[in-house]
């Protein structure tokens, strides 16, 4: 197993790698100029000089093994710094944004806590509901819950979050003005009136989210309670004459959450993903909206990290995905 | 008499023929049924209904603008006085046409390269390193990149309306073919092994024969599974890259579209954000349950119970 990990990890390097070159090719590529934006009444040989100290001077290899340069050893260095207060001496170059000219890292380590809470809460949220309705509607298949369970996800998974997400402030902001529509991300939380504004504030993105992640895993555990529930090993257990509710919760639950507990993990990064859309409704600026304004404005450096940094969080999430699949059911063995 | 006798032997000598079977089995699906039906009426309201629905998705009329439902517009008018149930036809039309089309580039990737990574085992190994690479790419950021970065150069050399359509569904298509190449290349490795697979090459088959003829057949019902679920896949993808602004222009309605323009006045008139969302809501369900049915259907160890 720990071979196996130690495999995955060193194989993971050359996988990200090759995904930063081709992003960064993409970029390049893509016909977009960075002085497109500024005043017209610049001259030609000015622009020149901007492009150049934006770096947009030099070959394509180069300006990529820059980055890589900036990305995986300057920031890195820095963070070490930050975190143990090292010192390691020198004026290192870092990875600047275009539009603010201030380091990317920075800004996105700004942006983080208001993605996790969203993002993060919606998520534990949705595994919460999902868990217990697949458990039930797998055990009373086809009663009215069931049908329910199964009409309710699949609405879940086929409404866009984009389309609930302006339902729910249609319902609650506009029509009865419980919560408010858009995410004030200055609140401080000092007291129990904050503390109320932010819980607030948080229900209806949390919410959005969490009907679309329950939806998806609800299923996934209904399907996966259902394969164990005709196996003989429930029959056995329940001809020892152990109570039928511990057959369920123990016996079934332990083994059909194997799948579930990987699907969970390998949705996370997805999570990311689709957060880019609930940011933009309730206008929470998290690294969703930090991404479509950089897109927007054509700021490359950022594009890329972000891009990269969600690469990184998938493939190190499948990596852990596979890793609990192993460690939860000893008949899966890598090496 | 006779005729009856004959007609009613005919119903009987052919009740298992597997087409019928599945028809059989998908009727037994509530939701598969209706979702069809619903999913047809859509088709037909978007193909016919701008002829019937005589007012122009582009007519402006300022004086009737922001307008709540009316016999004359059945769904009110917009900001520009445009009629909204006009727009809804023109729009579904564009998204409906944009999951095809997408679906159907999706669909023809992933069965390519499941089919030839199976069959032929020396580049499966790279194949399938190649999907494990798309797999790790974070989709939805690039689809956004691409789009802003490429639409400008596709809306000069095909105009902005058939533009964007080619880069919206060759873009939806290109990533979103991995999950039908991983389904059909194990499909069709299992299908490599078995007897009829060994006969046809002892009789000298070429490869190319023994694929259209024998592997592309039988894994038929994975691709139908998939292609329902790409319809759906790409419907949503085209109305969030719409609804992010980084979609069709704001003259040419589409579902996802209309939403975004809608959610400007969402204080002023919060039920023009309704319509363009159940469209969507509704029209991705039903392709859902189709899918649910059609895999229900097309399971041989369910359709015997």
């Amino acid at each position: 197993m720990f071979n196996y990990t130690i495999r995955r990890l060193l194989l993971a390097v050359p996988t990200l790698l090759l995904i930063s070159f081709l992003i960064f090719l993409l970029l390049d590529l893509a016909p977009s100029d960075p002085t497109a934006n500024l005043p017209l009444t610049i001259p030609p040989e000015v622009r020149e000089k901007i492009r150049i100290s934006l770096g947009l001077g030099e070959a394509f290899h180069i300006r990529f093994l820059l980055w890589c340069k900036q990305f995986f050893y300057n920031e890195t260095l820095n963070i070490l710094e930050q975190w143990w207060g090292w010192d390691f001496g020198g004026d290192r170059l870092r990875v600047l944004s275009w539009q603010t000219r201030s380091p990317v890292v920075d800004t996105i380590v700004q942006r983080i806590p208001q993605t996790l809470w969203v993002v993060g809460m919606s998520y534990i949220v949705g595994i919460l509901i999902a868990v217990p309705i697949g458990i039930l509607s797998a055990y009373k298949q086809y009663s009215w819950f069931d049908q329910i369970g199964t009409f309710v996800s699949m609405v879940g998974y086929s409404v866009p979050t984009f389309f609930t997400g302006v339902l729910v402030i249609v319902i609650f902001s506009v029509w009865l003005g419980w919560f408010p529509s858009i995410y004030d991300t200055t609140l401080v939380v000092n007291d129990w009136s904050s503390f109320l504004q932010q819980v607030k504030q948080m229900i209806m993105p949390v919410s959005v989210l969490a009907l679309y992640n329950a939806a998806q895993i609800s299923r996934f555990m209904r399907a996966s309670m259902l394969d164990n529930l005709n196996q003989d090993y429930v029959r056995t257990a329940r001809a020892k004459g152990i109570r039928e509710r511990s057959v369920i919760l123990v016996h079934v639950l332990r083994n059909s959450l194997i799948p579930v507990v990987t699907v969970i993990a390998l949705g996370v990064p997805q999570v990311f993903g689709g957060a880019i859309i609930t940011e933009q409704v309730f206008k929470v600026n998290g690294l969703g909206q930090l991404l479509i304004i950089a897109i927007q404005a054509g700021d490359v450096p950022t594009v890329q990290t972000l891009t990269f940094i969600f690469a990184v969080l998938i493939v190190f999430f499948n990596l852990i995905a596979d890793v609990l699949y192993g460690i939860l059911d000893p008949r899966i063995r890598y090496d | 008499m006779t005729e009856t006798t004959i007609h009613s032997l005919q119903g009987d000598q052919d009740p298992s023929s597997p087409g019928r079977d599945i028809w059989d089995q998908f009727k037994t699906h509530r939701g598969a049924v209706l979702g069809l039906g619903f999913f047809i009426f859509i088709i037909l309201a978007v193909a016919f209904g701008p002829y019937i629905w005589g007012i122009d998705a582009q007519f402006i009329d300022i004086r009737a603008r922001n307008q709540g439902p009316s016999l004359l517009h059945p769904l009110g008018t917009d900001q520009l006085g445009r009629d909204t149930l006009a727009r809804l036809l023109v729009g579904g039309r564009v998204s409906l046409s944009v999951g095809i089309v997408a679906m159907v580039l999706s669909l023809f990737l992933g069965t390519l390269i499941g089919v030839v990574a199976g069959f032929f085992s020396w580049i499966d190994g790279l194949l399938m390193r190649l999907t494990d690479l798309f797999l790790a790419l974070p989709l939805l950021p690039l689809l956004l990149v691409i789009i802003m970065l490429f639409r400008d150069t596709l809306r000069t050399a095909f105009g902005p309306e058939t533009g964007i359509f080619i880069l919206i569904v060759f873009v939806i298509g290109i990533t979103s073919w991995m999950q039908a190449a991983r389904i059909v290349r194990g499909d069709v490795l299992a299908l490599k092994e078995q007897e009829f697979v060994l006969a046809s090459r002892s009789v000298g088959t070429p490869s190319r024969r023994m694929i259209t003829r024998h592997i592309l057949p039988n894994i038929l019902s994975p691709i139908l599974v998939s292609a329902t679920l790409g319809i759906a896949n790409a419907i949503i993808t085209e109305s969030v890259l719409s609804f992010l602004g980084l979609g069709f222009p704001s003259d040419f309605p589409t579902w996802g579209r209309l939403l975004f323009d809608s959610t400007d006045y969402l204080q002023q008139y919060p039920e023009r954000v309704i319509w363009p969302g159940l469209a969507i809501s509704l029209t991705v369900l039903s392709v859902n349950y189709i899918g649910d049915g059609l895999r229900d259907a097309l399971d041989p160890r369910i359709r015997g119970r």
